[in-house]
């Protein structure tokens, strides 16, 4: 952890205060050690930080404003949601004001007719979809932390979820976002058609973790409530014949409305928690499921059910009604609370990888188990190649938690090295930092910061986060020199 | 391949050195797009090619100068697609041209658009440097998203050498109905319709006349088709039917007038301009042939919530684009000065100042 994150300086925090509360209520600008204290991590609470000053806006004019005052005085700016982010990405600057968004919570229309509603940053994920319901009608994007995280938080990360295979991520789902420059500047991206004139903005800023500019009000597209939907769980004996049934079922003309996965420990340790009835024998559990109308339901489940057989499942049920399709449902929703039972802590990893690589991943996974003495579940957004393998630790052995970061290292390495990304879903923050480094040119790394430049030219939003600088990679490549060959050799080292 | 990477390399470096523009091109079928092209040519067309193609990923990778008809061939035999119907406006359009202008068809209602398909992009910038962003997977959030705003960007950001694309399944069973409407009932019952659980993949209104397409499982395109009436097209003809409206090929875009291009949300009321329109997109995309003046067509898109873009026209002095607000236009400048710092890309196709 980085020194200059910890350190406070009294006159630039009485200076900050000052200017914030010119423009904010008092109640609105915490600067006391027991009122920052709830900011000082995200979901990824390995990484801690006090801000310098808490600023809470209420309304988009009042972001505008502290962005403005932020920019006069070369505030760093950490804007934050509900802070369930797992990649640090919301970790506060200690020299600098963490912009929570949490006030602004109102959903400001729906219009069911246009199938569209506007809403305030802070609105839950899973708020929109209620709102949404009596009209039949609800938003896609479904990430595991629905019921608490925040919309604004959604398009800063990108969110995805279990249904995205069919229903796409955040940005498929969102129509327009306006937000707030560092210059203090309204803009808006996208509009309520389905495109707008220019560069594709609205597309830069989603997953953009809040380092471009500071969404204020989102538009997003509302879609009818499928009839019905039926899940199949399926039992392999093997985890690379499972993987190969996901392929099969996609090969055959499939888009299921959600494909996941999960290994024998990660079943086992979810059924002990939620009792799903999972056949503990099982070396993977698959589950596909179809939605639609009746009629289509019940065609495509038998065609799953072919595949799935002829790639050879051994067993099958298939959800009877909702109650039986949730509880087949329930130990993949809960694998990560589950962890939390048999593990004093667990680090979520994220990569994405091809399909077809996953055989070669999982037993890669189950060396590093070996290699650094740790366990590590794997639960599988199947149908897209987001893998999350879980290693169990505990923090409060630092030798544990050196260890968990250089078997997290590795499997990230690995999931570039097959093809894929370090980051499906939760974002680089300052979690995965340094191996943007490995992923990454030199030359495409500097495009992402003079990308940030073009939207904030002091580099005064989210500093130091999701871009390393080419220093901090040569720094990194220091420590890891792959195959006798040291990365960034042009650079020099100190 | 790699030397022709190296001869484009090198061209747009000496043409950054000189400060001369390129205009990137692949096979020419959109030159009519967008504001006039200039510059000395770069033909994309000798780097064409399918990279690699995984069906059961999702997943095919394409060189820009490989003719849009061949990757559309290629999908078929594998029962796949690209699920927005791009329209190639010619025999001669390339991959790289259909992501740089960055135009859907008719199935971008239900499907998305190209941009909501690009995986990934490998791209030479301004300098000649040979970057990838994105990628081959479904799901990336490893820095910023440059692909996908790569699409509509005219060529004016870079030269795309490669796009990833996700691919769909084709679909099961599609059937077209035909239903008499006038133009405000057919947007009330599109936009009913889009709030339902229907199967519709298309819709095109013109002249009183609304043709539906429903694409899916059998079972679903059945069930729809009951419940939403009217008459049903013969297969060869709803083909027919939505290859024109798809290409332009059809009769209502042959006229002498200039051709806009609304962006519209589905349900702003109908326009009261003279001069016939074609509605696609569940009531979203508004074509209308109309003399008025450039300003009020404009204004009226804004009013609603939309733009407007000036198409087809003999004369583009109006600009085609509609112009951005002061804060939006700069950083689209300074995104031009971030990839292009010689300005040297199709200046001037979307905007004068990119």
């Amino acid at each position: 952890m980085n020194e200059a994150f910890r350190l406070l300086d009294p006159l630039r925090q009485s200076e900050a205060v000052k200017a914030l509360r010119a423009i904010l209520p008092p109640e609105s600008v915490l600067y006391q050690q027991e009122d920052t204290k709830p900011y000082e991590c995200d979901g990824l609470s390995a990484y801690r930080a006090l801000p310098m000053v808490v600023a809470l806006p209420a309304n988009e004019e009042e972001v505008c404003r502290v962005l403005r005052a932020c920019r006069e005085l070369k505030l760093p700016v950490v804007a934050r949601g509900a802070g369930t982010g797992l990649s640090g990405g919301a970790l506060p600057h200690g020299k600098g004001v963490l912009l929570s968004l949490a006030k602004m919570k109102r959903i400001l229309a729906l219009d069911p007719v246009a199938r569209i509603a506007r809403v305030q940053p802070g609105v839950r994920n899973l708020a929109i979809s209620d709102a949404a319901a009596p009209y039949g009608l609800y938003y896609a994007p479904d990430p595991s932390s629905q019921i608490a995280c925040s919309i604004g938080g959604n398009v800063a990360e990108n969110a995805g979820g279990v249904h995205c295979l069919k229903y796409g991520l955040t940005v498929h789902n969102v129509l327009r976002v306006r937000a707030c420059t560092i210059e203090g500047d309204v803009v808006e991206l996208g509009n309520e058609a389905l495109d707008a004139p220019g560069y594709d903005l609205l597309a830069m800023i989603m997953g953009s973790e809040g380092m471009l500019a500071v969404a204020t009000e989102i538009t997003v597209k509302l879609v009818p409530k499928p009839q019905t939907a039926r899940v199949i769980l399926a039992a392999f004996d093997d985890v690379e014949k499972a993987g190969n049934a996901a392929a099969a079922v996609i090969a055959a003309g499939i888009i299921p409305a959600g494909l996941e996965m999960m290994d024998q420990p990660a079943t086992r340790a979810v059924e002990e928690y939620v009792h799903a009835g999972y056949d503990l024998d099982a070396a993977a559990l698959l589950l596909c499921e179809s939605d639609g109308t009746a009629e289509e339901v019940e065609d495509e489940i038998a065609r799953m059910t072919a595949v799935l057989k002829a790639s050879g499942a051994y067993d099958f049920r298939i959800s009877q009604n909702e109650a039986e399709r949730l509880k087949f449902w329930s130990g993949r929703k809960a694998a990560f609370p589950a962890m939390g039972r048999i593990s004093p802590d667990y680090y979520c990893m994220d990569g994405t990888i091809p399909r077809k690589r996953l055989g070669e991943v999982l037993r890669f996974i189950a060396e590093m188990e070996q290699k650094y003495g740790l366990r590590c579940p794997n639960v599988f957004h199947a149908g897209d190649g987001n893998l999350h393998p879980l290693i169990l630790f505990d923090a409060n052995d630092p030798e544990q938690l050196r260890r968990t970061e250089a078997f997290a290292g590795e499997v990230l390495e690995k999931s570039i090295a097959v093809g894929g990304t370090v980051t499906g879903e939760h974002g680089v923050g300052i979690e995965k930092i340094n191996q943007m480094c490995v992923q990454f040119t030199p030359g495409e790394l500097e495009m992402f910061r003079a990308v940030k430049r073009a939207f904030d030219a002091d580099e005064l939003l989210n500093p130091e986060k999701n871009i390393p600088t080419l220093h901090r990679c040569a720094e990194f490549g220091r420590m890891h020199v792959a195959g006798g060959r040291i990365p960034y050799p042009e650079l020099p080292r100190f | 391949m790699r030397d022709v990477i190296e001869q484009f390399a090198d061209r747009i470096r000496s043409a950054a050195a000189e400060k001369k523009p390129l205009r990137l091109r692949g096979g020419g079928s959109k030159d009519f797009y967008g504001e006039a092209p200039r510059g000395e040519l770069l033909d994309t067309r000798a780097y064409a090619g399918i990279v690699a193609y995984e069906p059961t990923e999702l997943v095919v990778t394409v060189r820009c100068g490989t003719p849009l008809a061949e990757l559309e061939a290629a999908l078929h035999a594998a029962g796949q697609q690209l699920a927005f119907e791009p329209p190639h406006f010619g025999a001669e359009a390339t991959v790289g041209g259909m992501v740089a202008a960055g135009l859907s068809g008719p199935r971008r209602m239900a499907a998305g658009a190209v941009r909501d398909f690009v995986l990934g992009v490998r791209m030479l910038d301004g300098r000649g440097q040979d970057l990838s962003f994105g990628g081959q997977v479904m799901k990336n959030v490893a820095g910023y998203d440059v692909s996908r705003p790569m699409a509509g960007s005219l060529g004016t950001l870079g030269l795309i050498l490669e796009v990833s694309l996700k691919v769909l399944p084709l679909p099961v069973a599609e059937t077209t109905l035909k239903l008499e409407l006038p133009q405000d009932k057919a947007l009330e019952m599109l936009n009913h319709w889009g709030g339902k659980p229907l199967p519709i993949s298309a819709s095109a209104w013109a002249d009183g006349n609304l043709a539906l397409r429903l694409s899916g499982a059998t079972s679903a395109v059945k069930a729809a088709r009951e419940s939403i009436g009217g008459e049903t097209m013969a297969a060869a003809e709803a083909q027919g039917y939505w290859q024109g409206v798809r290409e332009q090929t059809d009769v209502f875009f042959s006229t002498d007038k200039p051709l806009w291009r609304m962006s519209l949300p589905s349900v702003a009321p109908p326009l009261s301009f003279p001069g016939a329109q074609l509605i696609e997109w569940g009531g979203s995309l508004r074509w209308l042939a109309c003399k008025a003046d450039a300003r009020a067509i404009r204004e009226a898109a804004a009013r609603s919530g939309g733009h407007a873009t000036l198409f087809r026209a003999a004369d583009k002095s109006a600009g085609v684009f509609m112009p951005l607000a002061p804060p939006l236009a700069r950083i689209h400048r300074n995104l031009k000065l971030a990839f292009d710092p010689a300005g040297i890309f199709n200046p001037g196709r979307m905007y004068p100042d990119l």
